[in-house]
């Protein structure tokens, strides 16, 4: 099996790698690291210095610029297809398809590919419906840089930091995926088949499976066990892999899912039991579907049937509608209550009863709807640009309001600086339902691939607990050798017509060996073996020599020899033919026999033997005889 | 037995010796059973079976090959017997009768003995019969020895549980001797019987079989702990050398068992003083058996009354071994006590703690479990190693939670196998809420109210270690040193409180109905405790805490409100509800605590917490709360009122309480409870009783009393006829002058009373006058009622001739209701 995998991101749940397979080049997925933004100043904010001071703390006056996958390592005009997991693993892709002369296929399955739509959408809305934004670009000089604070000292690479693409660009990079299905196979140039598997995380998310006929590579990335709304994750196809490529687990191990759920209900009951309101910076699709859910169940309960939701993005209708038509990447839940016909997530019908409202931002219908105390859900969960900055702006002066922070990509500390000093109460329940250590280590044990690949991030423990050993992938475990070269056949061409003239013989049970002369054609890394032509007829000594030319050589083809030659046993053949004085010596290959009244070597080795004798051509022709005798040919 | 039975027990025996008739149900029989034992425990069976020949032909009709029920027949050997127990009955039966059943010739040989049920009544039939010197040579005459030797090892677990029993019985029967006195004390003189049924022990204790070694065990543990004759130690010192040599092997086997037999024996006065070298076997026992199977056995020693000092030390030792490994791998304690730094034994623990979840969380739920109970005992080690059980206890959970920082390997896989454990959280949570009943090192203490805070505080914490989490708080604060002559809480705890109340604002948010649930009692307890105290008032009242209490007696789940309303009882009679219109309350929307609970009281549509709001206003009468004092009659007559009218049989004796809450407090106390009770200073009414009863005649206490005392529940109307009756006995005690007239009103209510009683209660009593209540109560026939309701419901069914025309009718003997059909 041979693979290579450049890794283009550092960020294992954004992850950008590339895979050199089978003579393709794939790239899987193409996360974009968004928490470059954090050195920035809120949008809105932006003024016109190159630096400005907030607390302690020196943000770059400047439109937010995004930390893009490595580009230097590997030319990526040579990428033949991407792999897409989820759709927030393709938020680089404009700058991937539209930049470095990318000329081949993306492939995703069509949720992923229509949210992505939206994440996109939104972002590019956030960043330029504020006009007079400009960049700062002074700063990044490294003699600058290198006096500046921290952490603006330690970002690395802030030459390549890039700021958001446009439109056009999104629509350019979209428009060349081709959309998927879970399961459907797509051959690659006939080298590899690729395969995308439910992975359970977010509507349309996908596992990868990518096998040519020897050979299984399974790329994981941002896979749940849990019971959400998607599709339960398709665990039974990933077995018997060769390979396993393991990212996007879980951010925060140490949080609970469903503890964190209901501690974002507590929290948020609590604030609007008080008469305060309450923010829930997020992405507007994903988590929200969850929590709007259990929000559901549980404000009849908590007597806050009369606070108002607000979901506010530019892409907010879209969301909440999408969600619904995607019937089947649904759960099994959800899917039975199309049939009903219910609409499969109960937020339709907070919508219906006014309990939830949806505003595309916050001008318009917003501000006269606007009633308090109320929970408003928006972006964008960096706080650095969206309507969120302007929630912050406006509730962050009283104690009775609070944040919420159920995005886990960023630090919640981090996100909040700019804002500080704060009154309002912040409560940190990051929902990440990707699968934690100790699902993977159940799942690589029911799985049981060959080798793991994963960041190396997740073979320690996180730096700030160090002694739980348990948030690490276990790579101990009864999985079979480690070594790259236990098994993997080298690829057989595969045979026609000349099926009928072999004879097989069987050199040990189960195997049999047969010689075969022809010539092989190779087309799109399919090969075929035919029978040679037959040599034309000498009908002259100049086209003789053109059919030379043209057809490989089709020598009569001296006997294949095969087995072992055992010691002991030959040496009693050579005293029974009346060599004696025989001296067998162990060397680090094989054996030499000495034959000392000859002054004859012979020496045995594993895939060679070699009878040196001085000018007796009839004593080693006698030798070879006998040491043919205990080889087979064909 | 009676006439009628007698008549009816020929026919009921030839239903039972009719296999065309079956009985559909063996509970029938049961009884039966159970009546013939009454029968023949009172007087001779002998005269029984002469005056009812039926019963000896049905023990008869046993005996002919046929096709019979095996429920039948196992009835039958039963009865056969419970009659001869006595030994006159014994004889009378024996000619034929008792060696075809219960000899070679029985059902024993034959197809139904395939069915356990016969089997079972095989053995308890010789169970009963086995009473007298002629039945030991009946059963050695038989061969049933053998035959139960066989069935310990019976595939149903009941039947070899009773030979087992059987054995033991046999066994004490025969030491017992003939008349002239016990058998001598030599082991090589005692009775065939007793000699063949030691010797089976014997071969099963050198047998190399587990089975064979555990049933002979378990017949040895059920002897010693039965029986404490000097011949069990003859036993025992006959034995012991065949016991200890199981602990030879490797394993040990039937260890449970093992641990049994040595507990009996210890237990048992005869031998445990004795020098049968019992003491080195134990500790021998200890240092070979596993940590999980020693457990039991060092918990065992520990509670023995008398025994060498360094056997309860060893004992202690393999105690606490797991947690001392817990110590040793988190090195929290580094030879902290020298019972708990882990030396004896180490590897074998840390290999039974490691190498599954399940072997490591069961060993550690044991040995917490055994701990708790070990220490409130009397003879509990002395000196307590309180401080490093408290480091084990704060670890453990640590460990569960993922906060412990493990020093070695052996700390990380533990706290691999034990992360998010939830029976480990629950009982160190348990364990460690039982350590409060002592003192720890103050950082200690400090840790435990940190590793507590951290519990409550997690979102990962299920509702059921939550529960336990607030019970442990509740308990430590209880402990927390007191400073003489204040009950507020120290300064240290009431800086935990202030970082309390913010996660139990929280918990009564959580959306989980459980945790909601248990955050309220915790604050009920809290506030019953320290409600009265400034330090906690203080800091409760700057809390949300009140308003959210109050905000859930809306809850959707009604335990929540049921426990929203005792918190609220709780907090109002303490003064700390929220007043409907304080300042930092504008607008005064809210209601009163009485007002809120009343509407509970008469709209909730669960039970909980109209009981609870019941109990609250009794508790609130009883205290004088403010709301109540104003106008005790108005509350009275109110809640009266609506619960007079509840569906829950429960509100309606809760009601009762109340009432006679009320009443003792207008008439006076009744007999005082307690005899050392000061005094309590009531002013006996001077007033003429007549006069006292007109505030009780105000609220309609009688009314709701005397529709009680009709009430269809039992409970209602027994604790309607005692309030009744402590009346009645309050009026004659006084020496009131109005004698009881019989006037026109009186006539009215009694035939009310006697409409009442005949189940229409429509009409209301009206305005009663306390004369004519005096009146009515002492014509009434309280006592006579008070007799029929503490009869049990079915008295009048529970005779033996209803069972007998049950029995019958079920088989349609009886044709009484044939007519009918045609």
């Amino acid at each position: 099996l041979k693979l290579c995998k450049y890794c283009l991101s550092g960020h294992p749940t954004l992850p950008c790698n590339v895979l050199k397979f089978k003579s393709t080049t794939i790239m899987l997925d193409c996360g974009l690291d968004m928490t470059s933004t954090l050195n920035f100043l809120p949008l809105p904010l932006v003024q016109r210095y190159e630096l400005k001071e907030c607390s302690g703390h020196v943000f770059v006056d400047s439109v937010p610029e995004f930390c893009l996958p490595e580009t230097e390592l590997i030319d990526l005009s040579t990428v033949d297809v991407i792999l897409i997991s989820n759709y927030h693993c393709m938020m680089a892709l404009p700058y991937i398809t539209e930049h470095t002369g990318f000329t081949g296929t993306v492939y995703a399955t069509e949720p992923t590919v229509q949210i992505g739509r939206l994440l996109m959408e939104e972002l590019v809305n956030f960043i330029e419906r504020v006009p007079k934004a400009q960049s700062a670009s002074l700063w990044k000089n490294k003699d600058i840089q290198r006096l500046l604070p921290s952490p603006l000292k330690d970002a690395v690479e802030v030459s390549t930091w890039r700021r958001c693409y446009t439109m056009q660009e999104v629509n350019s990079a979209l428009s060349k995926i081709q959309l998927v299905g879970y399961s459907q196979k797509i051959e690659l140039f006939g080298a590899v088949q690729v395969t995308p598997l439910s992975s359970g995380y977010a509507l349309g998310s996908s596992n990868w499976i990518i096998q040519s006929h020897y050979e299984k590579v399974s790329y994981v990335s941002g896979s749940s066990l849990l019971t959400t709304h998607p599709q339960p994750m398709d665990q039974a196809s990933l077995k018997n892999s060769d390979v396993l490529i393991l990212t996007g687990l879980t951010q925060i191990p140490t949080a609970n899912p469903d503890g964190m759920v209901g501690e974002f209900c507590s929290n948020l009951a609590l604030t609007v039991r008080n008469g305060g309101n309450v923010l829930v910076p997020c992405y507007p699709s994903g988590v929200i579907y969850d929590l709007l859910e259990c929000l559901y169940q549980y404000i009849d309960s908590a007597g806050l049937s009369n606070i108002p939701f607000y979901f506010i993005s530019p892409v907010a209708n879209s969301s909440l509608e999408f969600s619904q038509i995607f019937a089947e990447w649904l759960c099994h839940n959800k899917q039975t209550k199309v049939y009903l016909p219910e609409p499969p997530f109960p937020h339709a019908e907070l919508i219906q009863t006014n309990k939830l409202k949806h505003y595309p931002s916050l001008h318009g219908d917003f501000s006269s709807d606007f009633r308090q105390p109320c929970v408003v859900f928006t972006g964008h969960p960096s706080l650095r640009f969206g309507d969120v900055v302007h929630f912050m702006e406006l509730w962050g002066k009283s104690s009775l309001n609070t944040v919420i922070f159920t995005e886990p990509d960023f630090s919640y500390l981090e996100a909040l600086a700019p804002y500080q000093p704060l009154a309002m109460k912040c409560i940190y329940c990051p929902i990440d339902t990707r699968l934690n250590f100790i699902q993977v280590s159940k799942l690589l044990k029911e799985v049981q691939p060959l080798h793991v690949v994963c960041p190396e991030q997740y073979t320690q423990p996180p730096p700030a607990q160090s002694h739980r050993m348990d948030l690490m992938v276990d790579c101990r475990g009864p999985r079979s050798s480690p070594c790259l070269s236990s098994v993997s056949p080298t690829e057989t061409p595969v045979c026609f017509q000349l099926a009928d003239a072999l004879v097989p013989m069987e050199i040990k049970p189960g195997i049999s060996l047969a010689t075969v002369s022809a010539v092989l054609h190779t087309k799109d890394n399919k090969h075929v073996l035919q029978p040679p032509p037959r040599p034309a007829q000498p009908t002259g000594g100049k086209k003789r020599k053109r059919a030379s030319d043209d057809i490989p050589d089709c020598k009569v083809l001296k006997p294949l020899l095969s087995g072992s030659i055992p010691v002991e046993q030959f040496v009693q053949t050579l005293e029974k033919h009346g060599f004696s004085d025989i001296k067998v010596e162990d060397t680090a290959k094989g054996h030499i026999v000495l034959l000392q009244e000859a002054e004859t070597l012979i020496q045995i080795e594993e895939d060679s033997t070699h009878i040196i004798c001085d000018n007796d051509e009839m004593l080693r022709v006698r030798l070879r005889d006998l040491v043919l005798k205990f080889l087979q040919k064909f | 037995m009676d006439p009628e039975c007698s008549q009816l027990l020929p026919a009921l025996c030839a239903v039972l010796a009719d296999p065309r008739q079956p009985m559909a149900d063996d509970t029938c029989l049961e009884k039966l059973l159970d009546w013939f034992k009454t029968i023949t425990e009172a007087g001779s069976s002998l005269l029984l079976l002469q005056e009812n020949p039926c019963l000896v032909e049905l023990l008869c009709h046993m005996l002919k090959p046929q096709d019979l029920s095996s429920r039948v027949l196992s009835f039958s050997l039963r009865l056969t017997g419970v009659f001869a127990a006595q030994e006159d009955c014994f004889q009378y039966l024996q000619g034929e009768l008792l060696p075809r059943l219960f000899g070679e010739a029985g059902p024993l040989g034959g197809a139904a003995w395939t069915a356990p049920t016969v089997r079972s009544g095989w053995i308890q039939g010789l169970r009963s019969l086995a009473r007298h010197p002629s039945a030991l040579h009946f059963l050695a005459d038989c061969g049933a020895v053998d035959t139960i030797f066989s069935l310990q090892g019976d595939s149903s677990l009941f039947v070899a549980s009773a030979a087992g029993q059987l054995l033991v019985h046999i066994l004490g029967l025969s030491m017992q001797g003939p008349a002239d006195g016990p058998p001598s004390l030599q082991a090589g003189d005692w009775p065939a019987c007793a000699k063949k049924i030691v010797g089976h022990i014997e071969e099963s204790l050198r047998s190399t079989a587990t089975p064979q070694i555990t049933q002979a065990l378990n017949v040895l543990t059920t002897t010693f702990g039965h029986c404490h004759d000097p011949w069990t130690r003859v036993l025992w010192v006959r034995l012991s050398p065949l016991v200890a040599g199981l602990l030879e092997k490797d394993p040990v086997p039937a260890a449970h068992s093992l641990v049994d037999l040595l507990l009996s024996v210890a237990r048992s006065p005869g031998l445990s003083s004795s020098s049968c070298g019992l003491w080195e076997t134990l500790a021998q026992t200890l240092s070979r058996l596993s940590p999980t199977q020693a457990g039991p056995l060092a918990l065992g020693i520990l509670k023995l009354q008398d025994c060498p000092q360094a056997l309860r030390a060893q004992a202690f030792a393999v105690l606490l071994q797991p947690l001392a490994c817990v110590l040793k791998a988190t090195a929290q304690a580094p030879g902290a006590s020298g019972v708990l730094d882990g030396t004896v034994g180490d590897f074998a623990t840390v290999d039974t703690l490691l190498p599954s979840k399940a072997a490591c969380v069961g060993l550690l739920c044991r040995t917490l479990a055994h701990l708790e109970l070990l220490l409130p005992l009397p003879q509990r080690p002395c000196p307590w190693p309180q401080a490093p059980l408290l480091g084990a206890a704060v670890t453990l959970l640590q460990l569960c939670q993922g906060s412990a920082s493990p020093t070695s390997d052996t700390g990380h896989h533990l706290c691999a196998l034990l992360l998010g454990c939830v029976r480990v959280q629950r009982a160190a949570l348990d364990f460690l809420g039982t350590l409060s009943q002592g003192t720890g090192p103050p950082e200690l203490v400090t840790e435990v109210f940190a590793v507590l805070l951290e519990y409550l505080r997690s979102p990962d914490s299920s509702p059921t270690v939550l529960k336990k989490a607030f019970q442990a708080t509740f308990r430590w604060l209880l402990s927390s040193p007191k400073t003489p002559g204040c009950w507020d809480l120290d300064p240290q705890a009431l800086l935990f409180l202030r970082e309390l109340l913010p996660v139990l604002q929280k918990r009564l948010c959580s959306p989980c109905w459980e945790v909601r649930d248990s955050g309220l009692e915790f604050l009920t307890q809290m506030t019953g405790r320290w409600g009265g105290q400034a330090g906690f008032r203080h800091a409760l009242l700057a809390s949300e805490v009140p308003k959210l209490t109050e905000q859930l007696l809306r809850d959707p789940e009604s335990y929540v409100r049921a426990s929203a309303v005792a918190a609220t009882g709780q907090l109002s009679s303490q003064g700390l509800c929220i007043s409907p219109a304080s300042p930092e309350h504008p607008g005064g929307q809210q209601k009163s605590p009485l007002s809120e609970l009343l509407h509970i009281l008469s709209t909730d549509s669960e039970g909980f917490p109209r009981r609870a709001a019941m109990h609250v206003f009794t508790q609130w009468l009883r205290d004088s709360h403010a709301d109540v004092v104003g106008d005790t009659e108005e509350f009275v007559a109110g809640v009266l009122q609506v619960a007079s009218q509840d569906l829950d049989w429960e509100v309606r004796a809760q009601g009762l309480e109340l009432a006679l809450v009320f009443l003792e407090q207008t008439l006076g106390q009744p007999g005082s409870p307690c005899p050392y009770a000061v005094t309590p200073p009531v002013v006996a009414p001077a007033c003429p009783l007549a006069q006292a009863l007109q505030p009780l005649c105000r609220v309609r206490l009688f009314e709701f009393a005397f529709r009680a005392l009709f009430d269809c529940d039992r409970p209602v109307a027994q604790k309607s006829c005692d309030l009744l009756l402590f009346l009645r006995a309050k009026m004659a005690s006084s020496s009131s002058p109005q004698e009881a007239r019989s006037s026109p009103d009186v006539a009215s209510v009694e035939a009310a009373l006697q409409r009442w009683q005949a189940g229409d209660q429509a009409q209301p009593l009206g305005d009663l006058e306390p004369e004519v209540v005096l009146a009515v109560l002492k014509s009434m026939d309280l006592e006579g009622l008070r007799g029929a309701l503490a009869e049990s419901s079915d008295h009048v069914e529970k005779s033996p001739q209803s069972l007998l025309q049950d029995m019958l009718a079920t088989v349609g003997i009886l044709g009484e209701n044939e007519a009918d059909c045609y």
